[in-house]
């Protein structure tokens, strides 16, 4: 994630009912009724109720519910495939739900691009056809929009396909060209709804982890539909929780685990794999001492029995991490009588960044001892994190 | 009490309308009758001028290219019987008929069925009529046709125009509003016109369905220019129709025969064009 971050889109208010009295409905709502209550009152469904979201540039967004929530619905009001009932949709200063029809065909040509849970390829028109759809209907000419095409063909790897019909490609490559058709386009939103729902799990990973190299290489604003919450736990930047067309979270993938907003996201949360989503941040702990580089070996022993550890890290004046040295070699160095730890100073050590996932910890104890070193882009010695410390952050997950 | 609920005048109403439609439209109707006898006699010429065996042989090689051996060998017999029965010319009139009326009735269908696809409310106006259109007795469109454009194939034309179209466009419609919402969605999505959305996506995706509109209205178009023989429309039809005045069963049947033999033709030509299509 890049900090900084300016807001793209900004989501205020936004409603949606369905059905022909829809003034009816949200006056029932403003007085605190529920959906059911409403639709029993008047027959009208309130498909979302009072939507406040941002959407950040170059963010990877997951929109989560599970069906029914109004998801769908959702993103379809953004590019107003569906019409909102009341409330504003603002991309980059223009406001959708107010554009004139000609204006709306503008506003999607330039900012949105869909992808689709079945695809929804053209079946008359080949991969290549298919990818330049966008393209053609803006008018751009043939040379430019096939160089666009095969660009974006070749960023999903299917080149050499550009002749075959959707028909004759495997479901996880016809999705492919979904992609490909959406960048393509290089609008400056991707909407994708339930875009991996439809492909059986492996591919389903496959396409998840594309999707991640593919956002953070583009920094392409991206809004994900999705009913599975491990898959937006695992490609999502931020995450905003759906539950009978309203929002009941929005946070990160750790927020959401870690201080889910109510019983109703706790409850839903279970089960799902934590270790992939704690990270090492949150399993750290601080760290009790540290030894400077001239430090003579028995300061470092005594630091060491103080504290009791086994091994300990050597840190420079800007706490930026040198190395380990272990208490056997720190003894030894005290006996030959070495001036300092200087030359001791081993630099094969465990290090992770902060949101290092715990499964992958859990993996890096099996081989060493000492704990695992968590520093920031400067090096610098944020903590540590101990076998046990994950153990418990594993064990906790599976409670909750 | 003698009490009589009088007896409500529709019929002499939609007389008292055609005759107005009639003296009013004279105009029209006359060049609309002008201008489809022009076509008709162009068509008929066109056909007559070339030799039976020529005409024959141009056939089986459209029923061999398009489909295949065995409707060619089928084709180049069925002609063949038609011409040794003497009924070539009654058979080139009435394709005439049909490829005209055809032509027609697809030219005001297709726009009318994209509009009833596109708009619910036009749908809803244009439905019923079709039933109507479909379910009346054929015989009875016979009748104000005659004072329309007089006796004659003319005449003729406009009663199976009328009876023949409603296939092509309720196909026409079904097939554009079949186009699976998906897609129609991602034409949107990326910003199409409605007629980028058309053009692009619904018609060609509808075209197998559209086909099939357009065989049904073939078919039905032959029916009808048999029928037609009773106001003078010339052909096919009008050989059983004297076969019948005349009570002789037989060429009754030798004409019926030759009916039978275009219909198959017709019909398995057109649909192995719709078949083509989808294999593509």
């Amino acid at each position: 994630m890049t900090n900084a971050q300016q807001t793209k889109i900004q989501v205020r208010n936004l409603s949606k009912v369905f059905g022909s009295d829809t003034k009816k409905a949200l006056q029932l709502r403003d007085q605190g009724l529920n959906r059911s209550q409403i639709l029993e009152q008047t027959g009208q469904t309130l498909g979302l109720s009072n939507i406040d979201f941002d959407v950040r540039e170059g963010e990877l967004l997951v929109i989560m519910g599970l069906s029914g929530s109004g998801k769908s619905t959702l993103i379809r009001c953004l590019n107003r495939l569906i019409e909102p009932t009341e409330g504003d949709i603002i991309i980059d200063g223009e406001n959708i739900p107010q554009l004139s029809e000609k204006a709306l065909l503008q506003c999607r040509r330039r900012h949105f691009s869909m992808v689709f849970q079945n695809f929804a390829l053209f079946p008359h028109r080949t991969v290549r056809m298919n990818a330049e759809y966008g393209l053609e209907i803006r008018g751009i000419p043939k040379e430019e929009r096939a160089k666009k095409a095969a660009d974006a063909l070749k960023q999903v790897g299917l080149e050499g396909w550009e002749d075959s019909y959707p028909n004759q490609l495997s479901g996880g490559m016809q999705q492919r060209v979904g992609l490909a058709r959406a960048l393509a386009n290089d609008s400056s939103v991707l909407l994708m709804d339930e875009a991996f729902s439809a492909l059986d799990p492996l591919i389903r990973r496959d396409m998840q982890q594309e999707l991640i190299e593919l956002q953070h290489r583009m920094q392409k604003t991206t809004i994900f539909i999705t009913h599975d919450l491990d898959e937006a736990l695992n490609i999502g930047d931020r995450i905003i929780l759906l539950r009978d067309g309203e929002v009941v979270q929005i946070g990160t993938p750790e927020e959401i685990l870690t201080s889910p907003a109510d019983d109703y996201v706790a409850r839903f949360t279970q089960g799902v794999d934590r270790s992939r989503v704690v990270t090492a941040r949150r399993a750290m702990r601080p760290v009790r001492a540290t030894a400077r580089a001239e430090d003579g070996p028995r300061t470092v022993l005594r630091k060491m029995v103080e504290s009791s550890l086994d091994s300990i890290y050597v840190i420079d004046r800007e706490r930026k991490l040198l190395g380990i040295i272990d208490a056997e070699q720190a003894d030894e160095a005290a006996k030959a009588g070495a001036e300092s730890i200087r030359d001791l100073i081993d630099d094969d050590y465990p290090c992770v960044g902060p949101d290092e996932s715990l499964s992958r910890l859990y993996s890096m104890f099996t081989n060493r001892h000492c704990p695992i070193a968590v520093v920031d882009e400067e090096k610098r010695l944020l903590g540590v994190v101990v076998k046990g410390a994950v153990l418990e952050q594993l064990a906790t997950a599976g409670e909750a | 009490m003698d009490f009589e609920i009088p007896r409500i005048p529709l019929g002499s109403w939609i007389e008292s309308g055609l005759n107005f439609l009639t003296t009013e439209f004279s105009g029209v109707t006359r060049a609309i009758s002008r201008t489809t006898q022009a076509g008709i006699n162009l068509l008929n010429d066109g056909l007559m001028w070339l030799p039976e065996w020529a005409l024959l042989g141009l056939i089986v090689l459209l029923c061999w290219r398009l489909s295949g051996h065995r409707l060619a060998i089928g084709g180049a017999l069925g002609l063949a019987l038609i011409w040794n029965l003497g009924l070539w010319n009654p058979m080139i009139q009435t394709l005439t008929l049909v490829v005209i009326a055809t032509l027609v009735a697809v030219v005001i269908a297709l726009p009318l069925g994209i509009l009833a696809a596109v708009s619910d409310r036009f749908y809803r106006v244009i439905m019923p009529i079709l039933d109507f259109m479909q379910t009346m007795p054929a015989f009875v469109y016979l009748i104000p046709a005659i004072p329309f454009f007089g006796i004659g194939s003319v005449s003729g034309i406009f009663a199976t125009v009328i009876f023949a179209m409603p296939p092509a466009i309720r196909f026409t419609t079904l097939g554009i509003r079949q186009v699976p919402t998906e897609l129609v969605e991602a034409a949107d999505a990326f910003g199409s016109t409605r007629t980028q959305k058309l053009v692009k996506v619904q018609l060609p995706l509808s075209l197998p369905t559209l086909m099939g509109g357009i065989n049904q209205t073939i078919m039905l178009s032959l029916s009808m220019v048999v029928i037609a023989a009773m106001i003078g429309a010339n052909g096919l039809g009008s050989e059983v129709w004297r076969a019948i005045q005349r009570l002789r069963p037989g060429d009754g049947f030798e004409a019926g025969l030759a009916v039978v033999i275009m219909a198959m033709l017709l019909d398995r030509l057109t649909q192995s064009f719709r078949g083509r299509k989808r294999a593509k």
